[in-house]
């Protein structure tokens, strides 16, 4: 459906996108994760038309970015972060502004604005300037301006932002509805909702790809480590470090915390168990116990090792 | 869907927006109430009853008036964001500047049509040579393209509207006065810039005369102008 190849795009001297290559099929819901500047905007508003690459192309059901792309823009339905829609009209208006644009036959027109307006929550400000509204409900216009046009490529770019956690809960039900069928990418920092989401997940850092598939592949490639939590009592930081040292397979340990209670993270980069060992090595001292939790990687910690260990 | 649609929907969109906030009102206003005033002060002094001295005002009027209609039509957008969903939605840059050119020429007819009240209160007080007046409404619709072309050109430079109305101002300004500030120039020059001056062709059409020189002269501007604002918006691809 969507193939990118060797994608690069730098504004001015900075690499904001470093040779990308990805090939996303159709019925697939793909999140593009990565920390703030990685360049999951960059790559969708290439996608989109909205920004030129430097080097590389990508070709949309046969259609290239190059010289096809009036044709590439009828195929998607791109939501901009923050949803910058016209400030000036009415949500109605605005609406019928893009089907005209977007071509769609008079008769189904209406109905399928009416539609829109259900799935989208917007039923009660159709006849309301979208300068008035909220932030969540701008994000809602934008989201219907996306969905509108029933296109095969769906692309937002943090769709959930602004809206409230009731809200947040419908629009994930309708990306994952509209999935099923359609291509959708939509871009997030937001892990949980990508691990909600998504069929596939790639993580971008600093204009790469890091990691690139499901949410259980992410974690199974990282199933041998897994972290051990502790919570201590009457434990000087400084002898924690010296203590937990000598373990083999604990890769790093953390401890923060004050008025005496401090947390303890041990990163295991081994198969084997080492609760026993710890409890033993805690045991020799005279501090208060008070958890100890095996935890397994999170894509919250694969997302924060990816991202962060390339910084060094 | 044909290129032209898709030029008309965004023309409908720009031209529909003009009446939405008070800005239009107030800059038809302020044109009738100026050209009204320089127009009709004087009018009685020279007791003829010809349109001569209303249109010779409006290269220099236009020269203000146009870059404020035409300031917001890239700088807004760029501003609000809502330029990243125009330009990813199904229609081609040359859509979106022909629809945002046409709005704009559409205004200033729109603009003009209240002067038509001029010709025909002269019309009663003498004979008034109708065949000038036309040629002065052709001559203001020409020069009313070419310096909305400038100004949409100077919009798409910048995100400020503030900037972006005196770019346009300037230009519009230069091309009207151009052939006036050099008057120091050898003669062989002076002709060169009469032919950049937009007043010069301005007042052959207002004259009555339709020559194509002239006629290629506001073409020229408003493609060159339509030109680079194409540039523009590729370079900020």
């Amino acid at each position: 459906m969507i193939e990118i190849s060797g994608l690069t795009r730098y504004y001015g001297d900075l690499c904001a996108l470093d040779k990308i290559s990805l090939t996303i099929e159709r019925g697939k819901i793909l999140g593009l994760l990565g920390p703030n500047g990685a360049g999951k905007t960059t790559a969708m508003r290439i996608l989109t038309g909205f920004l030129a690459p430097t080097e590389g192309t990508v070709i949309v059901k046969g259609h290239s970015i190059d010289d096809g792309m009036l044709k590439i823009k009828k195929l998607i339905g791109y939501l901009p972060e923050s949803a910058p829609v016209y400030q000036d009209m009415f949500v109605y208006d605005y609406l019928q502004y893009v089907a005209d644009i977007r071509e769609m036959p008079a008769e189904s027109r209406e109905d399928r604005i009416k539609e829109i307006a259900g799935i989208c929550g917007l039923e009660d400000v159709m006849h309301r300037s979208i300068h008035e509204l909220s932030k969540g409900y701008k994000q809602r216009v934008g989201l219907a301006h996306a969905m509108i046009g029933d296109p095969e490529i769906l692309i937002l770019d943090e769709p959930t932002m602004g809206l409230d956690p009731n809200q947040i809960v419908e629009i994930r039900e309708i990306i994952r509805k509209i999935g099923r069928e359609k291509t959708v990418i939509l871009s997030s920092h937001i892990l949980s909702e990508v691990e909600a989401t998504c069929d596939r997940v790639v993580i971008i850092n600093r204009g790469r790809i890091v990691a690139d598939g499901s949410t259980e592949e992410l974690k199974r490639t990282s199933a041998e480590d897994y972290s051990i939590s502790l919570l201590l009592k009457g434990a000087p930081e400084l002898e924690i470090k010296q203590l937990f040292d000598g373990v083999a397979g604990i890769a790093s340990v953390d401890a923060s915390g004050e008025d005496g209670m401090i947390r303890v993270r041990l990163s295991c980069r081994t198969g084997d168990d080492l609760r026993e060992q710890v409890y033993s090595r805690v045991k020799t001292k005279d501090w208060a116990l008070l958890e100890l939790i095996r935890e397994s990687k999170s894509l919250e910690s694969i997302f924060s090792e990816l991202t962060q260990e390339k910084e060094g | 869907m044909t290129a032209a649609a898709s030029t008309m929907h965004i023309f409908r969109r720009e031209f529909r927006h003009y009446f939405v906030t008070p800005i239009a009102y107030i800059v038809i206003a302020i044109f009738l109430v100026l050209t009204g005033w320089f127009f009709f002060s004087t009018f009685f002094l020279y007791s003829q009853a010809e349109l001569r001295n209303f249109f010779s005002l409006l290269p220099i009027i236009f020269s203000f008036i146009v870059p404020t209609i035409t300031m917001r039509l890239f700088s807004e957008e760029y501003n609000v964001g809502s330029y990243e969903i125009l330009v990813t939605m199904p229609v081609t840059d040359l859509d979106i500047i022909l629809g945002k050119f046409l709005a704009a020429m559409a205004f200033i007819a729109v603009m003009l049509l209240p002067t038509v009240s001029y010709a025909i209160s002269v019309s009663f007080l003498g004979d008034l040579d109708w065949g000038p007046v036309i040629g002065g409404y052709v001559g203001a619709l020409l020069l009313g393209a070419a310096f909305c072309a400038v100004g949409l050109f100077a919009s798409a430079l910048t995100k400020n509207q503030i900037i972006a109305f005196i770019i346009g101002m300037i230009i519009c300004f230069s091309l009207t006065m151009v052939d006036k500030v050099l008057f120091f120039l050898p003669e062989s020059m002076l002709g060169f810039f009469q032919f950049i001056g937009a007043d010069f062709h301005f007042e052959n059409v207002a004259r009555g005369i339709l020559d194509t020189r002239d006629i290629l002269y506001f073409v020229s501007v408003v493609f060159v102008a339509l030109y680079g604002t194409f540039l523009v918006l590729q370079e900020k691809k």
